[in-house]
């Protein structure tokens, strides 16, 4: 007999059924039912938000280095699995050659994305000629707690494409998957269980903008939110809400196969750029500076 | 005369479903928002580490009258919770703002000293005016079967306390059995405890449920039998809201309204007020609170 697979929700490492116990059905185009997903509720979306905070520290903190090895990873990881996520699309309707170009597509994402880890830092930093005896230096650090409404028209690449710019930059985030085509987001959430990330750097709900947009928008202890969807009204909320308590908010409606909208300045919107006035003194005779 | 205490046996998975039973109740809106404040007013505001500093000290002071202040009509803690050698810090920093000092005492956490040595503490702890001292039973005394020798060092105790209320940490967590529990919530009620209090936040696990509600039972039985309330105090470890308000059912459930204030019932926590504030702020706000706004100690 062929056992269905329970989708539920990524929350903190660990995958929880939605506190609320809603759930909605997914239907292919034959109208069959194809699972059940949890419809989450603000308060899966506020325990997610602890959960990313406390990975905080933890992720920020490790070399760079390193989260460029968990990125490549993830790759490796996705890479066997590719056959399970090629069907998951096909079940939600994409054709073969799209789906395989997906998944490839995305796995490429990810040995992009951990390439930069280390090396965006170099090229957004800088080094900053001042009038006073200082060395005076600009360096980007993570933004902190981040929440994206992923991508509605792709399963995989969109929300691939939206979560590693957010981690490669040492930021936890909150995920609300596509609600027509979510399968693939609870699997790739198996996928990052299984990779070394820490517990809480990714988390991923499953359910409706409609009814989460706003509390995204208005929680307190989110730093940034970055919407991938194309319905005005909504932007306009999460503009106007994100104001309120000052988080930064972003659009990121985009063609996700297009080679162009993989580029380190979607890293560097989520960070936030430090600058240090470090004095110095000449040194002996040798003039060195500092 | 010799004192002859029977502590009943317990049931601990009767103990265990009707914890169980209790936390499934929901407490919303306004209910939640009273007993949120509520459980804010009963909380003893702790620092016991070795590294406390004066600053420390008055910083917990300073929070204990400004919870929040741009949230209106928020209650003070109860009491800020220190060592001996802080209590005049305290003092000075409490004045007139009706917050209770308390005081550990008896070579806290261990509690492994001469009997000489915890009368002296307890004294100098009052003589510097803690209005409250949270002494530690000897455990080992009391795993060993000596229940005199624990009697008598509440009762020695509770006489150097004069006028300053007695809590008597019981540190569960090395009580191993509910049986235990219970007897030792009845040797130290008898001895003259005010209060009965669950731990010492040191040793895990601290207060929990199952522990709190064979405490609340000893108390009631005391109450049924004497007319004499003694106050509950479960410490360490309750960090949430949400386990507060569990708390506060289980006590109303048990005890009944007569126990629902801070004359008789304690929260001995650190991080709990802020987790409350996050909750306040969120009524407050309209939407979910971040640690930003809310001191951090």
């Amino acid at each position: 007999m062929e056992i269905l697979k329970t989708y539920k929700l990524f929350i903190g490492g660990a995958f929880p059924r939605t506190e609320s116990g809603r759930y909605y059905k997914l239907e292919n185009k034959q109208k069959q039912v194809i699972a059940n997903m949890c419809l989450s509720s603000r308060k899966d979306f506020r325990n997610a938000v602890v959960a990313a905070r406390k990975a905080v520290e933890g992720w920020s903190g490790r070399a760079a280095f390193n989260r460029g090895q968990i990125l490549y990873r993830i790759a490796e990881i996705l890479e066997g699995r590719k056959a399970q996520f090629v069907a998951e699309l096909l079940l939600q309707g994409s054709t073969k050659s799209s789906a395989e170009k997906e998944v490839r597509l995305a796995i490429d994402r990810c040995v992009y994305y951990s390439g930069w880890c280390d090396k965006y830092q170099q090229l957004f930093g800088s080094v900053n000629p001042v009038a006073t005896s200082h060395f005076n230096f600009s360096v980007p650090e993570p933004t902190g707690v981040v929440c994206v409404i992923a991508d509605e028209n792709t399963s995989l690449l969109g929300l691939i494409s939206a979560i590693l710019p957010i981690i490669v930059g040492g930021n936890t985030c909150v995920v609300l998957a596509s609600e027509s085509k979510p399968l693939c987001s609870i699997t790739f959430a198996e996928v990052l269980a299984t990779s070394d990330l820490a517990a809480g750097v990714v988390n991923i709900l499953t359910g409706t903008s409609k009814e989460l947009h706003t509390h995204f928008a208005s929680h307190m202890d989110v730093n940034a939110i970055i919407y991938c969807r194309e319905n005005a009204a909504e932007i306009k909320a999460i503009a106007e809400l994100s104001s309120m308590n000052v988080k930064r908010s972003f659009v990121w409606n985009k063609d996700w196969f297009k080679a162009e909208n993989e580029n380190p300045y979607l890293i560097m919107d989520v960070q936030e750029i430090k600058t240090t006035w470090h004095p110095i003194e000449n040194i002996g005779v040798s003039g060195a500076k500092y | 005369m010799v004192l002859q205490i029977q502590s009943p046996t317990i049931d601990q998975v009767g103990v265990e479903e009707r914890v169980a039973r209790l936390m499934t109740r929901s407490i919303k809106k306004e209910s939640k928002l009273e007993g949120l404040k509520l459980a804010l007013n009963m909380i003893d505001l702790t620092t016991l580490e070795g590294k406390d500093t004066v600053g420390k000290v008055k910083q917990m002071c300073y929070k204990a009258q400004h919870l929040a202040d741009d949230i209106a009509g928020l209650p003070t803690v109860a009491a800020v919770c220190v060592y001996v050698n802080h209590v005049k810090t305290a003092k000075r920093a409490l004045v007139n703002s009706g917050i209770k000092i308390a005081s550990v005492a008896t070579a806290f956490p261990s509690g492994n000293s001469s009997r000489k040595v915890k009368i002296e503490e307890t004294k100098m702890a009052v003589a510097n005016g803690a209005d409250e001292v949270d002494m530690v039973i000897s455990r080992g005394e009391f795993l060993q079967g000596n229940y005199n020798f624990v009697f008598d060092e509440i009762a020695a105790i509770k006489e150097a306390c004069g006028p300053a209320r007695l809590k008597v940490i019981l540190e569960t967590g090395e009580l191993s059995t509910l049986d235990n529990v219970r007897k030792a919530s009845d040797i130290a009620i008898h001895a003259g405890a005010d209060f009965i209090k669950t731990s010492t936040g040191k040793i895990q696990p601290a207060a929990t449920m199952p522990v709190t509600l064979v405490m609340l039972q000893a108390i009631k039985d005391h109450y049924d039998a004497t007319g004499i309330m003694i106050g509950m105090k479960p410490a360490g470890g309750i960090s949430t809201s949400k386990s507060a308000l569990n708390y506060l059912v289980m006590l109303y459930e048990t005890l009944g309204e007569k126990w629902m204030s801070n004359e008789w019932f304690r929260f001995g926590a650190s991080s709990l007020a802020n987790d409350i504030i996050l909750q306040l702020g969120k009524e407050k706000y309209g939407a979910y609170y971040s640690m930003n706004y809310i001191s951090k100690d």
